[in-house]
């Protein structure tokens, strides 16, 4: 698909309408076959073989919030993948994690990306956090008729609001529902354990370290119970993505910082299996 | 039945050419440098908000001179043609040869089609290259004509007299502050000789840095930043080897900057 083989060669009428600051709405009316909504899938018997991503969680903390996630793709009963990146930068101030059909969640952040990308190119300023995650949703609600044939996406979208100064996570289902979370969350199969670890552990005033070091606990903890979800692979130097964004921007942790984080918590776990202790009153 | 006049193809295409040079002309002029990290696009604008020059990819930068509804047109078709080849193939893809091809067809076809009114824009593509040797600036004219420029290149009103003036002056391996020095005072001379100032608030300026660490290239030069480029100017047009300080600062004030996007300018001016 090239833009300029029409017979001339100068841009199409397409491209020099004046509107819309949307890449999507560009493409929809110029390339609507690029969308990625716009396909459709014959109706099939059982589930479609593809690998997927699992678990990602995020934790707000002063100053910013950090968005992590495993590395394995699993496909059926199968590891698809182990070393796996389902958590992108979407812009400077904000990330998603993506959990799901693989192929089509790269997809969605690399649209979603040029989205928020040429947005900001077109109209000389970034949209809002809200805009960002209202746009997110609108894209995962194009793929809903996929979602029902079993390859869903489901993301976790962190960004810091420039506006207010603070972290904020955004959670989704299937259907493109939004909801903003206070604190932390999770999404994919091992969200569940993820979850329960970061309730006992989750305080309101987390350092930037202690947050991190937060997630890759509650990343190992659903290593532990959920088989799709993998943990620090040692061996193997994979270790989770785990990112930071706050008023300077999106940071994503080298894999020393990683690394130093994982072996960490496994040193701690030789002594105590189940990770820390929370009080129990 | 009446016979229209008859009027010379020659004829028909020097007046169309004559119709843009003047549109073009009452526009201010603006200039485009190569310096030793970079290209910098320097241009007198009163407008703190229609911008001259902006961002078109990673690497590729934008500067028009003229009627700003038809290079705004142009410029959002420039980013639009550049996303969708990027999202096609691979941001390694869109190139500025690719680009400057399109809009010299573009404005080409315009300009030779009778049914329509030629564009009064001059435009440049520049983009930056992983060494001063990469860096590629084009000039395309009202007509649909490329230029392929080096060094410094100005478009806009008194284009002319502002070329030779620079490229008099331009050498490779300027600074930042020494390239930007250059372009003020090549804008600041007027049509009939004379020399005026314009104040840093007039200036836009923005680059494309090669040493940004970020993938997109392109940076708006604002308020604290920028006054303290052309301070640095100020203070090192007396000794020669002055050029270390201004290119420290200029420096110093990209590496604040790095964690922020330039978005509109002010993630850079909070910074500054």
């Amino acid at each position: 698909m090239e833009a300029n083989t029409r017979d001339t060669g100068r841009l199409p009428a397409a491209f020099l309408t004046p509107g819309s600051s949307s890449f999507m709405d560009f493409l929809s009316g110029h390339a609507p076959d690029m969308l990625p909504g716009k396909r459709s899938v014959p109706p099939l018997q059982g589930a479609v073989e593809a690998p997927h991503g699992t678990t990602i969680v995020g934790v707000t903390f002063p100053g910013g919030v950090v968005l992590a996630g495993d590395r394995r793709a699993t496909m059926g009963n199968m590891i698809a993948q182990r070393d796996i990146e389902k958590v992108f930068p979407a812009d400077e101030y904000s990330a998603v994690g993506i959990a799901g059909t693989a192929g089509l969640a790269v997809e969605m952040v690399k649209l979603f990306q040029l989205e928020l990308e040429h947005f900001e190119k077109v109209e000389g300023a970034q949209l809002s956090l809200e805009g960002k995650a209202n746009r997110l949703s609108t894209m995962i609600r194009s793929n809903l008729a996929m979602a029902m044939q079993g390859l869903a996406v489901v993301p976790l979208f962190a960004g810091y609001d420039v506006d207010r100064g603070k972290g904020r996570i955004f959670s989704y289902d299937v259907t493109g529902g939004r909801s903003e979370e206070t604190g932390f969350s999770s999404t994919g199969s091992g969200s569940v354990f993820a979850r329960s670890a970061m309730k006992k552990l989750y305080r309101d005033d987390l350092t930037e370290e202690q947050a991190t070091t937060l997630v890759v606990q509650a990343l190992y903890d659903a290593a532990d119970d959920d088989s799709a979800t993998g943990g620090p692979d040692v061996a193997r130097k994979i270790y989770p993505i785990v990112t930071v964004i706050t008023e300077d921007g999106f940071r994503r942790l080298t894999d020393d910082e990683s690394s130093g984080i994982a072996r960490s918590i496994i040193e701690h776990r030789l002594e105590r299996p189940d990770g820390p202790r929370a009080a129990l009153l | 039945m009446s016979t229209p006049f008859y009027v010379s193809p020659q004829q028909a295409m020097a007046d169309r050419a004559e119709y843009a040079r003047k549109g073009i002309a009452r526009g201010r002029s603006l200039v485009v440098l190569q310096y030793a990290d970079g290209i910098v696009f320097v241009g007198e604008n009163p407008s703190r908000a229609l911008h001259k020059f902006s961002e078109i990819y990673d690497r590729i930068g934008f500067a028009a001179a003229g009627k700003y509804n038809e290079y705004e047109n142009l410029r959002i078709g420039g980013v639009r043609y550049a996303d969708l080849r990027g999202y096609t193939y691979d941001r390694d893809d869109v190139t500025a040869r690719g680009l400057a091809n399109v809009y010299a067809q573009t404005l080409g076809t315009i300009f030779s089609s009778a049914g329509e009114k030629p564009y009064e824009v001059e435009l440049v593509v520049a983009e930056v290259g992983e060494s001063p040797d990469g860096d590629q600036i084009y000039r395309l004219p009202h007509d649909g004509s490329i230029v392929d420029e080096h060094g410094s290149v100005a478009v806009g009103g008194s284009s002319e007299q502002i070329s030779s003036y620079l490229d008099q002056r331009h050498r490779e391996g300027m600074t930042l502050a020494e390239a930007l020095k250059l372009a003020v005072q090549a804008l600041s001379r007027d049509t009939n000789g004379g020399e005026r100032e314009i104040p840093a608030e007039r200036l836009e300026v923005a680059v494309l840095d090669r040493t940004r660490p970020q993938q997109r290239k392109f940076k708006r030069i604002v308020g604290g930043q920028l006054s303290r480029l052309l301070d640095a100017e100020a203070g090192g047009s007396g000794p020669a080897s002055g050029s270390g300080g201004p290119e420290e600062s200029g420096d110093s004030g990209d590496s604040g900057d790095s964690g922020k996007k330039d978005a509109g300018g002010d993630g850079s001016e909070g910074d500054a």
